[in-house]
């Protein structure tokens, strides 16, 4: 058992584990982090994303002790830091992801959004394509992604002042090949 | 859920501190880079050490610089994505930095490293199971077993390398620089490998992958890299091309070197290449019609196994596809080969 020091959502915390535990046990089993989620538990579906240093990490595949004094961000930071930031609301990510209806069960959403936030942090006006590359460890099995990709331009949309362009994929088709866009 | 088994994990800050604990503990005693192969692995009980050295905190294997011969210079702990985005390493090494850009996906890229990546083990999908998985089979020779499910009666552990960077490193004739107790070693990646799925490459236990050099290359340096796998992002390689020319000032070819992995335990070096292509001008008919040829020459020495998923006469049909795209894209300064 060793005393972890984690620097995590910009507080300073201290957990008992064990060497051989991941960062998402200690997040999940120790510290009640648990919007960081459990899916496959050997690095395919992203369903555990968190943020290590502003980069997407997977907490599952990370041994706890070793990322230690690094700055690591959970889903349940991202509300805070933005109110921090002197923001209103939830983090403009998490408002599109509501706004686009970008979710069924929600399982995949924590890491989406987190993976979404890297990317307009280090890209703020992402091309569809940088975003289908950005996402493209996250796994969904309900959505199909075509909201999710839509919450993400969304965000993009609203921070240049731009209308959001909420509609469906039916309409958006529709005007591709010409035909009238039906109500 | 799956539960990493118990070790001791110790995290050193330089080099030679890692070195020492890994003399001491012998080969009870693993090292871990980014972790993004070794810990499901580990949760898999394919490895299940007593101590686990991470070389995270070692700041001096970090960084891409280039050394007064020209030759790029690339810390083994230096991430993925970072070797991907480097503006040194896509001029000097684009076969490398696209290699490096299709390797698993981002979250993956951002933990996992180049010298990770290149001491990556061999992969079969008999092996990559979990313990209860492997079990119910009754094991295979890689590991807990004598058996081997890819071919009957085989006497030989067929698992593939399955590390993309590994030949697009060996396109550019790259060499890799070791450290352990017994002192600092450089070898040719050509000469790591070894014929066997079970340990496909000559490692004596506590020797740490440090740097990878690359050395110079000419302006008239093309490479690129074309990668084969079900989704487009996240998968290991059904096939992974690395493609190399040279050219002159009329830009005909000079050199030339294919080499493809994912096949068995090693990189496959496709022989006849630059016979085939040398003294072509690469805008050419004939060139064209040469990269046909060298297609069917990779078609006929590449011979996949059921060892890893993806059924292995598509996998053997798409060698000369891929190679043909791969060199197309090597001579139009274009690349990555990816179908998504």
């Amino acid at each position: 058992m060793a005393r972890l020091q984690l620097r995590i959502n910009a507080d300073l915390v201290d957990a008992d584990a064990p060497d051989h535990w991941t960062l998402l046990e200690v997040l999940r089993y120790r510290l009640g982090l648990t919007g960081s989620k459990q899916g496959c538990d050997k690095g395919d579906c992203g369903a555990c994303t968190v943020l290590v240093d502003g980069k997407p990490w997977l907490a599952c595949l990370t041994l706890a002790a070793s990322v230690q004094g690094r700055a690591i961000t959970t889903i349940e930071g991202l509300l805070p830091a933005h109110r921090r930031a002197g923001g209103e609301g939830a983090d403009p990510v998490q408002e599109a992801f509501d706004r686009c209806g970008a979710l069924q069960c929600g399982f995949c959403q924590p890491g989406m959004m987190l993976s979404a936030r890297a990317l307009l942090n280090r890209c703020p006006q992402p091309t569809r394509e940088q975003i289908r590359d950005a996402l493209s460890g996250n796994l969904c099995r309900c959505t199909g992604y075509t909201q999710i990709f839509e919450a993400v331009e969304s965000c993009v949309a609203e921070a240049v002042g731009a209308k959001p362009d909420l509609r469906s994929w039916e309409a958006q088709l529709a005007e591709r090949r010409g035909k009238p866009v039906t109500p | 859920m799956l539960r990493l088994p118990k070790f001791e994990l110790r995290t050193p800050t330089t080099l030679e501190q890692a070195i020492e604990w890994l003399e001491e503990a012998g080969p009870s005693a693993l090292i871990v880079a980014g972790g993004t192969d070794l810990v499901p692995n580990m949760k898999h009980e394919l490895f299940t050490p007593e101590l686990v050295v991470s070389l995270a905190g070692i700041a001096e294997l970090r960084g891409i610089r280039r050394d007064h011969d020209g030759a790029l210079s690339i810390g083994a702990m230096t991430s993925l994505e970072e070797v991907a985005a480097n503006e040194l390493v896509r001029a000097q090494a684009p076969a490398l930095a696209q290699a490096c850009s299709l390797v698993a996906g981002p979250q993956l890229r951002s933990m996992g490293t180049l010298g990770g990546n290149v001491m990556l083990d061999t992969r079969c999908q008999w092996y990559n199971q979990t313990y209860f998985w492997r079990q119910a089979l009754g094991f295979c020779m890689k590991k807990d077993g004598s058996l081997c499910h890819v071919v009957a009666g085989g006497k030989n552990c067929v698992a593939a390398a399955s590390n993309d960077s590994a030949p697009a490193l060996m396109t550019l004739g790259a060499n890799l620089e070791f450290e352990s107790a017994k002192g600092a070693r450089e070898t040719p990646i050509d000469e790591l490998w070894l014929a066997d799925g079970i340990r496909n490459k000559k490692l004596e236990h506590g020797e740490i992958l440090t740097r990878i050099r690359v050395p110079p290359v000419g302006t008239g340096h093309r490479g690129a890299y074309g990668k084969l796998r079900d989704r487009g992002s996240i998968d290991f390689p059904l096939l992974g091309v690395a493609v190399r020319l040279d050219l002159d000032s009329a830009q005909r070819v000079e050199h030339a070197d294919i080499v493809i992995t994912a096949l068995a335990a090693q990189p496959k070096r496709i022989s006849k290449v630059v016979e085939t292509l040398r003294g072509l001008e690469v805008e050419s008919p004939e060139f064209a019609s040469a990269c046909e040829t060298v297609a069917a020459l990779a078609h006929k020495q590449c011979r996949p196994l059921p060892n890893i998923p993806g059924d292995h006469d598509y996998r053997r049909e798409m060698v000369p596809v891929y190679v043909r795209r791969t060199l197309a894209a090597a001579a139009a300064r274009s690349g990555p080969v990816h179908h998504v």
